[in-house]
């Protein structure tokens, strides 16, 4: 068969397709968002009846996997780094109860920060539950691994974790495919009470949990994802991790590394291939692309053995995302470079769109809050975190989805007031909802200003959750009808968006003002598609 | 045979079009590919770039290590010198020169220009105004392409045919308006090496 040139994103979902995966759940976030848009579009996924849905958080997407592999079907959920602190309860309870049908997640770690708040590694993670770790170093091998994964998680009745950074998500290359194998048929867990953590249970599961620790080290030693290849040059080993290993030979003509490397690809280490490397060596050097996790273990904290350079000595710099001229000056190659760049040229950070919603939004706050000033106003994520930026300067927090409303709860009730939170319809349900119950049972007084824009705009336009349903959600978890306000964020509109939002921040409860109009790129799509569609039409008239 | 390009512009400009292209035509070569492209923040305005790898063995890394790049391909004058650091000493500079200008501090043309001119081999063109005087505007990055296209190491006619692949569901038009927009590219930049 040809090889498909694939997204490493891709080559996960066409291989959770070729594997026999039932359903794939998620919550989008860069850079994860492809794998389930993947299934969504694929053909083959369609035919086959593949479940592909988005959840309205990352939580309910890991426990809505988690059903499916106790009905003894094959699941997948996704999401990005900081996804798996929403689902983390989920996630590290599953590790207790266990699967049944083969369960893997996903977690697309985003060093350096592209289009993240923070740099956190998945791998640790997946050491806090106890469970294998799977770490891909290029698109064939994200692909192979999702059936190698479903596999293991099979046979060992566990979910497993497979951890991908943006680098590897976000690049393309050809795929060869694997022969289709059938989905599971519905087989409840053999014994009934596995997925019931009471006390009782959860110890005895939780014991059976570390038991299984063992196994999974020795199917690590034997993976083929963890490799040592030996070389003569024993001054120095190196311990490669993922992606870090393309980085390294990248370096030497041929690809030819002259000292002993030991590839990892899967969790828990490989104790045996780490000790024959570290008795062989003088000295070890640990490249892997985020925390220096490995690094760390094999050091100790007493450092007492032989010499072992990483992110932590400084031989690598202690953050930010690997790349071949960090590795080539940590080992001491020359590291080239051009022409530096010129002094003339400016930083261009991304704006909103033209037209945005969103821009007549922050203008009618900007305005309405002249006279109580700067400062008061929290915000959250999606397109609309902009508005920290210039010409709006509008906001002053965005640290994790939801948190606007219920920090401005927190200021308002040490007195702030006006508070406002600014938040965007797909956070709103995501992390939103639960934080504007608290509000109002305590009736602080916040002004909740819910953009709606219709869609999961930030991530490339995903359906939102709260579609059509926002002021009802809103009015049912209290809110008064007389202070649920539906605006039309439009410049001819200014002045009377101006006069609500003064009344409500005026208002010693909780209010919502709604300034609803869909985003500028969903709808081009939308006219984009209907325009394709009638093409098609009139072609086979 | 190894190509290591850099495809730089704006948010919303269309990079990927060109990687596809190049992309599609490699495949039928039989060459090893890799293209690290850039998703997420869907808003516009912000820079962005591609490093698109072409070799005819194996390829070790999705990045192109610093001062390796064999190319830029810019549609955006001032992004074609952010990434000269990647570009290696005897790499051609190949861009647009029509500005986008979406911030306060963008440079003046003339300094902007001497910067690029000062590039040993680079090639310049305002690829929006040739695809308008074509009476296609839109096709200012097949232009570039066209323009890169005789320091790619891939045939001519390779790329034609991927042009013909990709575009072939928008109907015959659009296919030979986008191949025109490559041979005057091409031409373009033959005759600045004559
Ligand atoms: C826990 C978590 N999950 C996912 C993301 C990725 N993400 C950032 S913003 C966003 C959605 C924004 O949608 P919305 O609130 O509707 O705002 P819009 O972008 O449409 O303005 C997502 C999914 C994240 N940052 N954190
Ligand atoms: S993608 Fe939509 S919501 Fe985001 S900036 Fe553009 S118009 Fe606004």
């Amino acid at each position: 068969m040809q090889k498909l040139l694939l997204l490493g994103d891709e080559a996960i979902a066409q291989g959770a397709i070729d594997a026999g995966m039932s359903g794939i759940y998620a919550y989008p976030g860069t850079p994860s968002t492809e794998i389930t848009e993947y299934v969504m579009h694929s053909k083959e996924a369609k035919s086959g009846k593949v479940v592909a849905s988005w959840g309205a958080n990352e939580k309910t997407a890991m426990e809505a996997a988690l059903g499916m592999s106790y009905a003894g079907k094959r699941a997948m959920v996704c999401m990005k780094h900081v996804g798996l602190n929403v689902a983390a309860d989920a996630f590290v309870n599953s590790a207790i109860t266990g699967a049944n049908g083969g369960l893997i997640v996903v977690a697309a770690d985003d060093p350096s920060m592209h289009s993240s708040q923070n740099e956190q590694d998945s791998r640790f993670y997946g050491k806090f539950a106890l469970i294998p770790i799977l770490e891909p170093g290029n698109q064939q091998e994200a692909y192979d691994m999702v059936h190698y994964g479903f596999e293991l998680s099979e046979k060992y009745r566990i979910p497993v974790l497979m951890r991908i950074t943006t680098r590897l998500a976000h690049s393309r290359s050809g795929v060869a495919r694997r022969e289709v194998r059938e989905q599971n048929e519905i087989k409840l867990p053999e014994n009934l009470k596995q997925f019931i953590l009471l006390p009782a249970n959860a110890r005895r599961q939780y014991k059976g949990l570390l038991n299984s620790q063992a196994a999974y080290i020795l199917e690590s030693e034997k993976s083929p994802y963890n490799v040592l290849l030996d070389h003569s040059d024993k001054k120095m080993g190196l311990i490669a991790c993922g992606l870090a290993y393309n980085y390294l030979i990248e370096n030497f003509d041929d690809h030819k590394v002259p000292h002993p490397v030991l590839r990892i690809g899967q969790y828990p280490l490989p104790e045996k291939q780490i000790r024959d490397l570290y008795e062989t060596c003088d000295s070890l050097l640990i490249l892997e692309d985020g925390y220096p996790l490995v690094e760390e273990l094999i050091r100790g904290f007493m450092n007492n053995g032989k010499p072992v350079k990483g992110r932590l000595d400084g031989t690598i710099p202690r953050d930010g995302e690997l790349n071949p001229n960090i590795i080539a000056r940590a080992l001491g190659l020359p590291d080239e470079h051009g022409r530096d760049i010129p002094a003339i040229v400016s930083s261009r950070p991304p704006s909103l769109c033209k037209g945005c919603p969103h821009i007549y939004s922050y203008n009618a706050l900007n305005e309405a809050l002249l006279t109580a000033g700067k400062g008061r106003v929290f915000s959250d994520i999606g397109c609309y975190t902009l508005g920290a930026l210039e010409p709006f300067d509008a906001i002053n927090s965005c640290v994790d989805m939801g948190a606007s409303i219920t920090m401005a709860k927190g200021a308002a009730d040490a007195g702030l007031v006006p508070a406002v939170a600014v938040i965007g319809d797909s956070t709103f349900t995501h992390s939103g909802m639960t934080g504007l119950l608290d509000a109002v049972i305590s009736k602080s007084p916040i002004t909740v200003i819910i953009l709606d824009n219709a869609t999961t705009a930030m991530t490339g336009g995903q359906d939102s959750s709260a579609l059509g349903k926002i002021e009802d959600i809103v009015a049912a978890l209290g809110v008064e009808k007389d202070h649920i306000r539906i605006l039309n964020p439009l410049q001819k509109h200014h002045e009377e968006n101006l006069a609500v939002m003064k009344e409500e921040l005026a208002y010693q409860g909780v209010s919502v003002v709604i300034p609803r109009r869909e985003c500028i790129q969903t709808v081009t799509r939308r006219m984009r598609e209907t325009k394709k569609q009638q093409l098609t039409e009139k072609s086979e008239a | 045979m190894k190509k290591d390009i850099i495809l730089a512009g704006v948010g919303g400009q269309g990079i990927l079009s060109i990687a596809a292209t190049i992309g599609t035509a490699a495949l039928s070569k039989g060459l090893f590919l890799k293209q690290a492209e850039v998703h997420g923040m869907s808003q516009r305005g912000g820079d962005v770039q591609s490093n698109l790898r072409i070799s005819d063995r194996e390829i070790a890394s999705d990045l192109i290590p610093m001062g390796k790049a064999d190319m830029i391909i810019s549609v955006e004058p001032m992004e074609s010198l952010r990434y000269l650091p990647m570009l290696s000493p005897n790499g051609w500079l190949i861009t647009n020169i029509k500005p986008y200008i979406n911030i306060r501090n963008y440079p003046e043309m003339d300094k902007l220009m001497a910067e690029i001119e000062s590039q040993p081999r680079h090639i310049a063109m305002d690829a929006d105004e040739i695809a308008r005087q074509m009476g296609s505007p839109k096709s200012a990055n097949m232009v570039i392409l066209g323009a890169a296209s005789p320091f790619l190491d891939i045939d001519y006619e390779s790329l034609q045919n991927a042009i013909r692949t990709i575009f072939r569901k928008k109907g015959d038009e659009i296919v030979q308006v986008n191949l025109d927009a490559l041979q005057a590219g091409r031409d373009f930049a033959m005759s600045k090496m004559n």
